[in-house]
């Protein structure tokens, strides 16, 4: 990963000091090796606290919908799954293409601090990864763990790739992997009605309504939620009941159904750890069952199943009576 | 001081449950919070840090203050704040200890909150020492020992045995009603694990902040320090730091029409939020910046100039571990505290 790094820091100086674009977007070092906070660099000196590495979890594709405001080109870092969000962002007129300049950058998955320390005592010191091996360096000495293990959730069934590219910064490829990322959904839906509904209780009424899933996620991009806009009516900081956020997550995912790429950062962010990306998975595979395959952001342009008509499309009556084929 | 084996505390739980409500550290879907004890639940004392701080208990993250009603011509109004029956909060750390001071100089300062009251007054707090502090702590910097909180009970806790020590009259009133599952001792034990604990306090990365330019006579130097534009950039204005700070305090009143009147409850709220500030005037922090530096502004240079000094900070971590970008107090504290970190 060092490698990586050292090559975007390399293309970053160059893109700044030849004036090519005003700016670049990636992360910057944390407290810690483990967080990174995306940042904008605007000058060489800026560079010095640059960082790519494992930690670098954040989709960065939702800052461009201010940073394409600004004077000039803006140049920005984006994984393979990032792109899908910078693509859909372009569709929906968030992004204006032609203010940034994309620079495709490898991902061999993120890993995920909160489960690495689950699994290992004393203070972490370093983080090392060959192969399919964690190695993990703490106060207590060492540990070797497992990669799909503690990697963000959103990375553990990826087989995305890159969508948009001006430019590529990638020394390793990554091999496809045999993963299914509707297996956890396949798993809710062999439930029962009131064993699910008690798993998303149980879930969902851990929510402190935060919004950083809100927040962070890049189709939800309105520029005033109507959960915050006191002339809506509904605004809402509270809930009622300990489950009433359910109101508040369905109604969310279904206002992101049918644009929503899977990028996960809804879980990632979420204090509480609540599987939210479940809920987003759960309507991409009625999607594809009930009108074709369709994988949000792979282009930026085209009619998407949900915002186009065809006289084959299926009635709703029967998906509501389940004889949907 | 008083010792009960570890593998006895379900009696204890149960002894205390019995007479008073216990909320006490609970797994629940994967994370531990405070939650009421029960037979069967999976208590986990043993985690540092509650996602949600326990002031939940006292200032809930919802409340219903009072109903009203119109019939005819008479308006009925009809008190909510009815008296909480006496609880225990168990496991408290010395952060969120300390917190409990900085929300009690919000909440009980006249005008008295009653809401909030009625629950302080009603409640037994029993503390638990820290052993294994992590790398995102840095109570040390606000002068707490997370080896000896006070509360009305202390306790520590080993591999062995759970120590305990009553601090006031609630505390001993506690103790008596459980006090024949105890015995005595513990004294050397708790000496040697606070030891051992204050050496790696001192050890901790953050340990040594510098809070010395957080003072009234440089407000508005911190004010108009240029480095907040950078400092929030990444900020998702999300309310994530404010709810699971164990000191944040700020709430919002909003009326409720349902189908038997109107009802006022109150919620919590975030300087985070665009809508915090909004006024029939219109809003007077428009930007993310101006919400962000409010947020370290109350709590490094407000809180303490109307407080004797006293921080609105205890160190705990949460936001730190929390942000979803990355963003927290310490970052504030090392680029505008003053250099003694370097």
């Amino acid at each position: 990963m060092k490698d990586v790094e050292m090559k975007m820091l390399e293309r970053a100086k160059a893109l700044l000091e030849s004036g090519e674009v005003a700016r670049v977007i990636g992360w910057k070092k944390g407290e810690f090796f483990y967080d990174p906070t995306p940042a904008s660099f605007e000058t060489v000196d800026e560079l010095k606290d640059f960082v790519y590495n494992w930690f670098c979890g954040a989709n960065l594709s939702k800052y461009l919908i201010q940073m394409s405001k600004k004077e000039g080109k803006t140049a920005v870092f984006l994984k393979p799954c990032d792109t899908y969000s910078f693509n859909q962002l372009v569709k929906e007129h968030r992004i204006k293409r032609e203010n940034i300049h994309v620079i495709a950058v490898e991902c061999l998955a993120k890993l995920n601090i909160e489960a690495i320390k689950a699994q290992t005592d004393g203070i972490v010191k370093s983080v090392d990864v060959v192969e399919k091996d964690v190695k993990v360096v703490t106060t207590s000495g060492e540990y070797t763990l497992y990669k799909p293990e503690v990697v963000l959730s959103k990375c553990a069934v990826c087989n995305k790739t890159h969508q948009v590219k001006d430019e590529e910064i990638i020394l390793h490829e990554r091999p496809v992997r045999d993963v299914d990322r509707f297996e956890e959904v396949e798993k809710l839906e062999t439930m029962t009605a009131d064993e699910r509904f008690a798993f998303w209780k149980d879930q969902l009424s851990k929510c402190i309504r935060c919004n950083a899933c809100r927040n962070v996620c890049p189709a939800c991009s309105c520029v005033k939620c109507v959960f915050d806009n006191p002339k809506s009516g509904i605004s809402a900081k509270a809930n009622d009941s300990e489950f009433e956020e359910k109101l508040f997550h369905v109604i969310r995912a279904f206002h992101v159904a049918g644009r929503c790429t899977d990028c996960g950062e809804c879980s990632r962010v979420c204090p509480q750890n609540i599987p939210l990306h479940l809920l987003n998975r759960k309507f991409i595979k009625d999607i594809d069952g009930l009108y074709g395959q369709f994988q949000a952001g792979e282009t930026d342009e085209g009619k998407t199943p949900l915002t186009s008509y065809t006289e084959g499309d299926v009635e709703p009556k029967d998906v509501f009576n389940g004889e949907a084929k | 001081m008083l010792k009960i084996a570890k593998e006895r505390l379900n009696e204890l739980y149960a002894k205390i449950n019995e007479a008073f409500g216990l909320y006490i550290p609970i797994k629940k879907a994967g994370e531990v919070n405070y939650h009421v004890w029960g037979e069967g639940k999976e208590v986990s004392i043993e985690t540092l840090k509650t996602v949600k701080s326990p002031k939940n208990m006292f200032f809930p993250q919802s409340e219903n203050m009072m109903k009203f009603k119109t019939e005819d011509k008479n308006i009925s109004i009809e008190d909510m704040n009815f008296e909480k029956k006496p609880f225990v909060l168990f496991g408290v750390r010395a952060c969120d200890y300390k917190a409990i001071d900085v929300l009690d100089k919000v909440f009980l300062a006249d005008p008295v909150d009653t809401y909030y009251q009625s629950r302080r007054e009603a409640t037994t707090i029993v503390t638990l020492a820290c052993s294994k502090p992590e790398e995102s702590c840095f109570c040390k910097v606000f002068d707490i020992d997370a080896t000896a909180p006070k509360g009305d009970v202390t306790t520590w806790l080993d591999d062995n045995y759970l120590y305990w020590q009553a601090n006031t009259e609630k505390g001993e009133k506690l103790t008596s009603l459980v006090a024949e599952l105890f015995e005595k001792g513990g004294e050397a034990e708790v000496k040697a694990q606070q030891d051992a604990t204050k050496a790696v306090i001192d050890e901790l990365p953050f340990s040594n902040l510098d809070l010395s330019r957080f003072k009234p006579e440089n407000l508005n130097e911190l004010f108009n320090a240029k480095e907040w534009e950078e400092m929030s950039e990444a900020c998702l204005g999300c309310g994530t730091c404010t709810f699971v700070c164990p000191t944040c305090q700020c709430f919002d009143i909003r009326d409720f029409k349902t189908n038997d009147g109107i009802l006022r409850y109150r919620c919590w709220d975030s300087c985070m939020y665009s809508d915090f500030t909004l006024m029939a005037h219109g809003n007077s922090r428009t930007t993310q910046m101006q919400r962000f530096r409010q947020r370290f502004m109350h709590k490094l240079v407000y809180y303490p100039s109307q407080n004797g000094g006293l921080y609105s900070c205890v160190g705990c971590g949460r936001c730190v571990n929390k942000c979803p970008q990355h963003l927290n107090i310490v970052k504030v504290i090392k680029t505008l505290g003053g250099k003694n970190d370097d």
